[in-house]
């Protein structure tokens, strides 16, 4: 069979190590999707006009490659397509299949299910780009655009790496829900994106921030499971974009670091908590972004107990975090665990087989992992010698999925009637009028190295750049 | 009814099942002998009691097992093929004063119930095979010459006229019910209110009455036709095999069904024409279907007799399906191929078409009629890989409708490791497949429609593109393939399917395929197999049959079967 191809120079356009050049399916599936996937980042990607950005591209997996740093035009932005080093020996680490070969190629009998997963990761990769859209309009420093800008290059990277699956793995299904990945957006009536929080607006900077430190650290973990896959493919994509995601995570743990520091500075400079009308954002207000975002990225782990988790387990496709560290059989047949409940108006737990309590497993990781940050927040407010404390509110508080879905829990966990939520909540979750504040403290800030009043400068810039660096140049 | 007087508990063991053999001829059968007499041919059952296909059991009353069964059906293909001038066929018994006592209990009672299922399958399709042979104008005439229980008597509902002897003793009788808990499996329900129109509640008496009827009764009933007194039998069975006779051509010049030549390895069988592959690992056989350069000319049929391709193909293929299904339980998913010029298998088609008038080249279109019927009531998955270098055209086309699913490759294979076939990895021409003639209703399906009308069920097919070389693309908007991947997805998409495939329940998939396949309208053959069938499996692995303390296990053991009691 003959047809006009390549029309893509694919080695030098999209930078990989699968062999694009020598595997004509996939450049196939490429040529088709390359052109759909530009138009969608120039239709659903950064509005903001800009000439070029000072980016990182990964050209490559090894130590040199993976971080090559240089201005690009968005538009030419390289995104590749990279696995891990490829590791003959590895075997399955769980479920039924511990210690087989892992597999190369889809095992027909979990093609559904892993296209499942990778379709449900996918979805989220493309959904913050859109939901972050119009960020670059308001951003408190060049710096600080060029981390958004960093991150929204890199999730539409791991939507790549995605639809490398589909199309390299899936055959013909495979490509079309790697179409359907560019078709759904978020917050959008008619195809929405899969997951709920990703239909979420992003606002404003501080939502960013908090996005970034608590719904793409969700992310981190679902890639970590996923990196422990049978699949070898899955888990070798996934293992390359850790790296990436532990970037995002940077910009929210130090993007809330200097909100914080910003804060504080307030506070002392005039000795009051009502920072609002100096140009601040409140501690209070701060709280409240937390209260949500984090309850928010707590529901993306699903249930509690749940029978997919368990099957996937069993199957060998999802394991857990840091699976071979684990000191267990990493069959979990007949153990037991334990998983939150609320029952007769109290929060409890139940006892359920140590397979259906994977999803608890995981969040539980997550929480330990969020506590980090606030540790970190905390000591900037006691080094300035404020009382103050930040916390993480408690697991059942304004949840919409799982056990504690329409249980009426305060932030310190006390069950309290719904009308009497209601009448608090106001004080636990952002109002409008703290948005409104918010908001109208989101004035973009264009000139190197000058900083929004609402937030302190970086200590340090990006790749030994100076912080007065010009990351991003404007036509 | 064999009368068993020790318990019977165990199952047949694994290495008690033999690798079973459907190859068989006059010379060699143990339980039969037929005589034919100018027009009119007289089969004789005379089972020998310690010729059971497995040991354990012995055929006592003229009681059959799947080898008894095995040599009927050999005997039906020779009449066919061999004696094509017989117009009536007596089917009697050669003991003194029992016809059949049915299925034998005790081999029923130890075989796994996959032995079972296999052998009522089987047995089925004789029976409707005896009814295609009087409908091709060699009557059947059961002359019951002593009592007709069970799966005796459901030999003779098969017939189209049943003598039962009236000598105060001899009666027909299904007593499966009352006295072993499981149904009469091969057809008897259904023909007894389908074809014999007994009323229902004359049907439930009898069903449930372990003695049956003889005499006057039982034809007052409808359940035989006459009964016949002994003085009178011999010139009456005479007289209605004269009287019956059905339409033959007077100058018909039968031929030899020689042994197929056959060639068996472990996991390969390998015939002329006919080639078939195992793969255990996977749990696929892949069936190739050669198909020979051959002429539409029926003379050259009728001189080359079973060594013609079309003949030598449908023979091949016929004993092939019976060969799997038996004896290779757990592989699950068939791929049926063909490989061929497609004018090959046009000259076929133009050879059926143009000549039903000949009985020999009408005899072959209804054997493959019947082989066709077979993959229809196969509980395994049926794939068509319709590939470069494949003749899927015509009667060949029949086997890719009669699968679940078909996949053609559009266009040609880039890399020769694609291809299943070996001539089709240097293929230069696209696959394509042709839909004639043959597709209108030369071979209808157990519900009485084409598979084409099966698969269109309610629509016109009027937009079938006929007599015209398809490629996949066509096909596929056709709608007669599922899919028509091209080389770049075809590896996988097939790869992926028969994985995902062979992960899913064996049972489920038998009972979805089984409602699949027969759309439209119920007939005779499919409530046999269908409402039949199922229930008899159903009941088959029910504690109240086949548990330790089921009637099927007790029966003979002067104990009572002791029931679970809900109706479920």
């Amino acid at each position: 069979m003959t047809s006009a191809r390549p029309k893509i120079d694919f080695d030098a356009k999209i930078p990989n190590n699968v062999d694009l050049a020598g595997d004509r399916k996939l450049q196939r599936a490429l040529e088709r999707w390359q052109p759909n996937f530009l138009d969608w980042w120039g239709d659903m990607g950064p509005a903001v006009d800009t000439k070029d950005v000072y980016l990182r591209t990964a050209v490559d997996v090894g130590r040199d490659g993976w971080a090559h740093f240089d201005h690009v035009p968005m538009n030419e932005y390289r995104w590749g397509v990279f696995l891990s080093e490829h590791d003959p020996d590895r075997t399955i680490a769980f479920g039924e299949h511990k210690g087989e070969p892992v597999w190369q190629e889809v095992p027909g009998e979990y093609r559904a299910d892993l296209q499942r997963l990778i379709v449900i990761q996918g979805d989220t990769e493309p959904a913050s780009v859109e939901q972050q859209r119009f960020l670059g309009a308001t951003a408190p420093s060049l710096y600080d655009m060029r981390n958004l800008f960093q991150v929204n290059v890199e999730e539409g990277r791991h939507l790549w790496a995605m639809v490398y699956l589909l199309h390299a793995y899936f055959g013909r299904a495979g490509r079309e829900e790697a179409d359907q990945l560019l078709a759904r957006n978020s917050g959008s009536d008619d195809s929405p994106r899969i997951l709920g929080a990703f239909n979420e607006e992003t606002p404003d900077w501080l939502s960013f921030y908090m996005f970034t430190y608590f719904t793409d650290r969700d992310g981190k973990y679902q890639l970590g499971t996923l990196k422990e896959s049978g699949f070898d493919p899955l888990s070798r994509t996934c293992e390359f974009m850790l790296k990436e995601e532990a970037h995002h995570m940077f910009v929210g743990t130090t993007g809330i670091d200097r909100v914080v520091r910003r804060t504080a500075e307030l506070m002392q400079t005039h000795d009051t908590d009502e920072v609002a009308g100096a140009g601040g954002i409140p501690l209070t207000m701060i709280q409240k972004y937390i209260n949500f975002h984090y309850t928010v990225s707590l529901d993306l782990f699903g249930n509690e107990s749940s029978t997919n988790a368990a099957n996937y387990f069993t199957a060998g496709i999802k394991g857990r975090w840091q699976e071979e560290r684990r000191d267990d059989d990493h069959r979990l047949a007949d153990d037991a665990g334990h998983v939150d409940a609320f029952r007769d108006g109290q929060i409890t737990r139940n006892e359920v087989p140590a397979l259906l309590a994977l999803n608890q497993d995981l969040r539980h990781e997550y929480i330990n992992d969020c506590k980090t940050g606030l540790k970190r927040w905390n000591r900037i407010l006691q080094k300035a010698g404020i009382d103050a404390e930040l916390y993480l509110p408690h697991v059942g508080f304004n949840r919409q999925v799982g056990a504690f879905a329409g249980a009426h829990i305060t932030p310190d966990g006390k069950v309290v009637s719904e009308s009497d939520w209601k009448a608090r909540k106001d004080a636990w979750l952002p109002t409008e009028l703290d948005k409104t504040h918010v908001r109208s403290l989101m004035h973009p800030v264009l000139e190197p190295g000058k900083i929004a009043s609402w937030i302190a400068p970086p200590s340090t810039g990006i790749n030994d750049k100076p912080v007065d660096f010009e990351y991003v140049h404007f036509h | 009814m064999t009368v068993l007087d020790e318990p019977v508990n165990e199952t047949v063991a694994p290495e008690r099942v033999p690798h079973v053999d459907f190859d068989t001829s006059p010379d060699r059968y143990r339980h039969w002998r037929f005589t034919v007499d100018g027009e009119t041919a007289t089969v004789y059952l005379d089972v020998d009691e310690g010729g059971g296909l497995v040991p354990g059991y012995e055929l006592k009353l003229n009681s059959y097992d799947l080898g008894v069964d095995i040599e009927l059906h050999d005997l039906t293909q020779r009449l066919r093929f061999e004696y094509p001038q017989v117009r009536s066929i007596v089917l009697t018994s050669g003991k003194d004063s029992n016809f059949c006592a049915g299925a034998n209990i005790r081999m029923l009672a130890g075989s796994s119930h996959p032995w079972k299922v296999n052998f009522c399958k089987f047995t089925n399709e004789t029976r409707n095979g005896i009814e295609d042979m009087s409908a091709a104008g060699q009557t059947w005439i059961a002359a019951l010459n002593g009592t007709a229980a069970g799966g005796g008597y459901e030999m003779a509902l098969a017939c189209e006229r049943i003598l039962l002897v009236d000598d105060r003793s001899s009666a027909v009788s299904l007593p499966e019910v009352p006295l072993l808990g499981v149904l009469p499996g091969t057809g008897g329900l259904t023909r007894v209110i389908d074809k014999r129109r007994v009323r229902k509640d004359r049907a439930d008496v009898f069903a449930t009455k372990s003695e049956g009827f003889g005499g006057r009764k039982a034809v007052e009933w409808k359940l035989v036709d006459e009964a016949v007194a002994r003085r009178e039998w011999d010139r009456v069975v005479a007289e209605r095999a004269e009287e019956l006779k059905g339409d033959r051509p007077a100058d018909a010049q039968g031929i030899a069904l020689s042994p197929l030549a056959r060639t068996e390895a472990d996991d390969a069988i390998t015939y002329d024409h006919v080639r078939v592959t195992i793969d255990r690992g996977a749990r696929t056989a892949t069936l190739v279907v050669a198909v020979p350069e051959m002429t539409d000319d029926p003379a050259a049929l009728h001189e080359q007799g079973a060594a013609h391709p079309l003949l030598a193909i449908t023979r091949e293929l016929d004993d092939a399906i019976l060969r799997l299904r038996t004896n290779e339980l757990e592989i699950g998913t068939w791929l049926i191929l063909t490989e061929g010029a497609v004018e090959h298998a046009l000259a076929a088609d133009r050879l059926i078409a143009d000549h039903q008038d000949d009985w020999l080249v009408a005899e072959t279109t209804r054997f493959l009629k019947r082989t066709l019927k077979r993959l229809d009531v196969t509980s395994r998955s049926l794939i068509a890989l319709i590939e470069p270098g494949s003749c899927f055209a015509g009667p060949f086309l029949e086997l890719a409708l009669a699968c679940d699913r078909q996949y053609m490759l559009e266009g040609t294979f880039e890399e020769a490791e694609d291809a299943t076939l070996p001539s089709g990895a240097e293929a230069t021409e696209p696959a394509t497949l042709v839909v004639t003639n043959a597709q209108f209703g030369t071979f209808p399906m157990g519900n009485g429609l084409s598979r084409l009308e099966s698969r269109f069920y309610g629509e016109s097919l009027d937009d079938v593109p006929r007599d015209t070389p398809l490629t996949g693309a066509d096909a596929d908007d056709a709608g007669l393939v599922t899919d028509a991947p091209d080389d770049i997805d075809w590896t996988d998409e097939i790869r992926i399917l028969l994985e995902e495939r062979a992960s899913l329940s064996p049972d489920a998939l038998t009972g979805m395929e089984a409602n699949h396949r027969f759309v439209g309208p119920e007939t005779m053959e499919t409530r046999i197999f269908g409402r039949l069938t199922a229930w008899q499996n159903w009941i088959f692995v029910r504690p109240n049959a086949s548990g330790p303390e089921g009637a099927l296990r007790k029966y003979g053991t002067g104990r009572k079967a002791d029931f679970d009691q809900k109706r479920v």
